[in-house]
């Protein structure tokens, strides 16, 4: 089995620990996985903003990329789902369609490709996971609040089987912070206020470390934390499942 | 004429009042996730009301036509309006054969979307609004800001100033008791003097040509029940095919509504009393051109339970009126381009996708889908600004090659390295500045790690982990 890394474009850019740790916990478990380095993005800036046509060229630059890969394994929830569910646009070449189908999120891949449900190490913190709406609703990597009080995910699996971390509970359970993408900068107001209110809402019930499968979501996050000079750390959930120290 | 950005802005200017608007809201959309965990059946609920209402709709021309024949056949005055303004005569007509000078109404979202009440009150009638939120609303001259919950932008003291100036109630009386009480009495006034009673219309029953109309404080019944003449108002997707649907509508009505098992009062129309006069008005209004356009048809699914408000995030933090369009919210967002695009243009753009309105409606309008497949059309059809398509056309030719991505990437992490706080961060020219910090810049790009460090050893050993105080130097400021 071959695998792809897919870093989206901000990763790269301003957050590669979360790439390398992306990297290193799949070959750890084993996984043969290189990062293709013609790679960019998957053009959900640009279709989320309404140019969807414009960002075509994106699309098959990101298909020729990955054809040759199994699988193609990437540490946002968000980016997935795009690729996922908007590739429907272009031609479905049997190279998309595989590409479509074969691109999965980092934890999912772990847990339902891989059959791993526990991972080794200790991580002693109080964390409050944050699920991103696109993984969480999206890909349905977990329960919503909307169906069922139960809080399930394989991403709460792993952590939880790390020696010592507690997760938080919160008052809202999985409500959205307020990034999706250019929204954040539209619609900066309500953006903002709506971060401000999920990181209340794990301060008050006590998380040291923040985390979640979307990078994105946790930029803005860490933004308010940064400026609010907040105790409060962020991580992805990548690097606690590598083992970083936070 | 104010776009969402701005509207929402100023709407959160008040951070108490949006902290008391959201909270009120989130409180009904947890009434509602209680109720529903309650019914083992609530998502099969969920699928067949998807699957009647899509039924209804792909045969919206023969039920129209059997529900008008039963409802003739009952006795029943049927018309039709193809639009607003069509729908504002006739309901004039009617009053005017009567010699009428004054109506009540219970709630009706059509009546709001065409504006019928200031075309009545420019041709001599007095319309009172009686559903206790609208005639609060009403009082003020100010529209709905909610479609079940019409005043929930104001708090109980805004409503006892408005009872104050206008039913004469003691200064400074915010006791909801009192405020319903002196409601109750006025309108009391208005139902006896009432010539004609209007109503809206929640469902209506193709096999029996009866209709159904829910509310939680029965001022339907009492104004049809006491006036001589009923006017009911209804868009062309309100009809059930049959009788037997009706329950699973009004289980997932209220529910989803305001987090009760069913509405207070359920009153089931057919035929008027011995005497009197019934009129059923059968509205288009834009609802054949939205089932026309394949993409959005499923909007036309909606039962108005407003659960998609309380559910959204942007919603309960920009309140109503920063949609400026009289169905607000999530679902407002993709039913208002239909009638106006460019006016409407920003609507598809207050929103996050995160997709708890799909989640929870009630007959599974993928609403967030929507959203993004709107934004396509604004943009393909120029409703979008000029500078916006340039900038998402750069973004492209940058992110379509990887020589020209790496080069900007390193650009632009130097130039936050270099540039002063102020200036990266100035609140007038960057609009993420004005409550959150930009990501610190790390030195390298995982690109140009991963090129120095793809061996094993690299790979698997230790890594730098993001910015911003480590764990340990929190615990030793505790
Ligand atoms: S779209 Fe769905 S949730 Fe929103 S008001 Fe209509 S039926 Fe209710």
């Amino acid at each position: 089995m071959k695998v792809g890394l897919f870093v989206p474009c901000y990763v790269d850019q301003f957050y590669p620990q979360v790439a390398i740790a992306s990297l290193q916990l799949l070959r750890k478990l084993g996984v043969q996985v290189e990062f293709p380095t013609k790679q960019t993005c998957c053009g959900q800036p640009m279709a989320n903003s309404g140019c969807e046509q414009e960002a075509l060229p994106v699309y098959h630059h990101f298909v020729d990329t990955f054809e040759n890969y199994d699988y193609i394994v990437c540490p946002s929830g968000s980016c997935v789902y795009h690729v996922q569910k908007h590739y429907n646009v272009i031609e479905q070449t049997s190279s998309v369609q595989h590409v479509r189908a074969k691109t999965v999120e980092l934890v999912d891949f772990i847990s339902t490709v891989l059959g791993v449900d526990t991972l080794p190490g200790k991580f002693p913190y109080k964390v409050g996971l944050h699920q991103s709406c696109h993984g969480q609703r999206g890909l349905r990597l977990a329960t919503a609040s909307e169906f069922t009080p139960k809080q399930e995910s394989a991403t709460r699996q792993l952590l939880l089987s790390k020696e010592g971390l507690e997760l938080t509970e919160l008052d809202r359970k999985d409500e959205c912070c307020g990034f999706g993408g250019t929204f954040c900068v539209v619609e900066e107001a309500v953006s903002g206020r709506m971060g401000q209110d999920r990181i209340a809402d794990h301060q008050k019930n006590g998380t040291q470390v923040l985390t979640g499968g979307d990078m994105s979501c946790l930029m803005h996050l860490e933004g308010i934390v940064r400026r609010q000079q907040l105790a409060m750390r962020v991580m992805h959930v990548a690097e606690i499942l590598n083992g970083n120290e936070p | 004429m104010s776009s969402h950005p701005e509207l929402a802005e100023k709407f959160t200017r008040d951070v108490a009042r949006t902290t008391w608007h959201d909270e009120t809201l989130w409180f009904v959309r947890q009434k509602r996730d209680r109720i529903a965990y309650t019914i083992p059946e609530f998502q099969q609920l969920r699928d067949l009301a998807s699957q009647v209402k899509n039924h209804m709709l792909s045969r919206i021309d023969e039920y129209l036509i059997q529900f008008e024949e039963n409802a003739k056949k009952n006795g029943v005055h049927v018309h039709w309006a193809a639009d607003a303004e069509e729908h504002n005569r006739i309901v004039l007509s009617i009053l005017q054969k009567h010699g009428a000078k004054r109506m009540v109404k219970s709630k009706s979202m059509l009546t709001e979307e065409c504006h019928l009440n200031p075309f009545l009150q420019a041709n001599g009638i007095q319309v009172v609004d009686t559903d206790l939120g609208e005639r609060i609303v009403q009082l003020r001259n100010e529209p709905p800001s909610h479609i079940v919950l019409p005043a929930i932008h104001l708090k109980k003291e805004d409503v006892g100033e408005t009872f104050h100036q206008h039913l004469g109630t003691p200064k400074g009386e915010k006791d909801p008791q009192a405020l319903t009480e002196a409601a109750r009495q006025h309108l009391r006034e208005q139902f006896i003097a009432a010539d004609v009673a209007l109503t809206g219309v929640n469902f209506a029953i193709a096999e029996t040509g009866g209709f159904v109309v829910c509310t939680n404080e029965g001022n339907a019944d009492l104004g049809v029940n006491m006036a001589p003449v009923h006017i009911a108002c209804m868009g062309i997707e309100k009809l059930l095919p049959k009788l037997k649907h009706l329950g699973i509508f009004t289980r997932l009505l209220a529910r989803s509504a305001t987090g009760q098992p069913v509405t207070t009062y359920t009153s089931h129309f057919t035929r008027p009393a011995e005497g009197r006069e019934m009129h059923i008005v059968i509205v288009d209004n834009g609802r054949t051109q939205q089932l026309g356009r394949p993409d959005f048809r499923n909007s036309l699914k909606c039962i108005r339970c407003g659960a998609c408000m309380n559910t959204c995030p942007i919603y309960r933090r920009s309140g109503g009126h920063s949609y400026d369009a009289t169905v607000p919210g999530p679902i407002g967002a993709i039913l208002s381009p239909n009638i106006d695009l460019k006016k409407y243009s920003s609507l598809p753009f207050a929103s996050t996708l995160c997709g708890s309105c799909s989640d929870v409606c009630p007959v599974k309008i993928d609403i967030h889908n929507q959203l993004y497949k709107w934004r396509q059309v604004i943009s393909e059809e120029g409703a979008m600004s000029k500078s916006k398509k340039w900038s998402m056309k750069a973004m492209t030719t940058l992110l379509a090659s990887p020589t020209l991505f790496a080069l900007g990437g390193k650009f632009g992490r130097m130039m936050l390295k270099i540039l002063p706080h102020s200036l990266t961060h100035a609140k007038s020219i960057n609009p993420w500045a004005k409550t959150r910090e930009l990501p610190a810049p790390p030195a390298k790009s995982f690109r140009e790690w991963y090129a120095e460090n793809n061996n094993e050893e690299q790979v698997n050993g230790k890594t730098e982990s993001v910015t911003g105080p480590s764990i340990k130097q929190i615990a030793k400021h505790e």
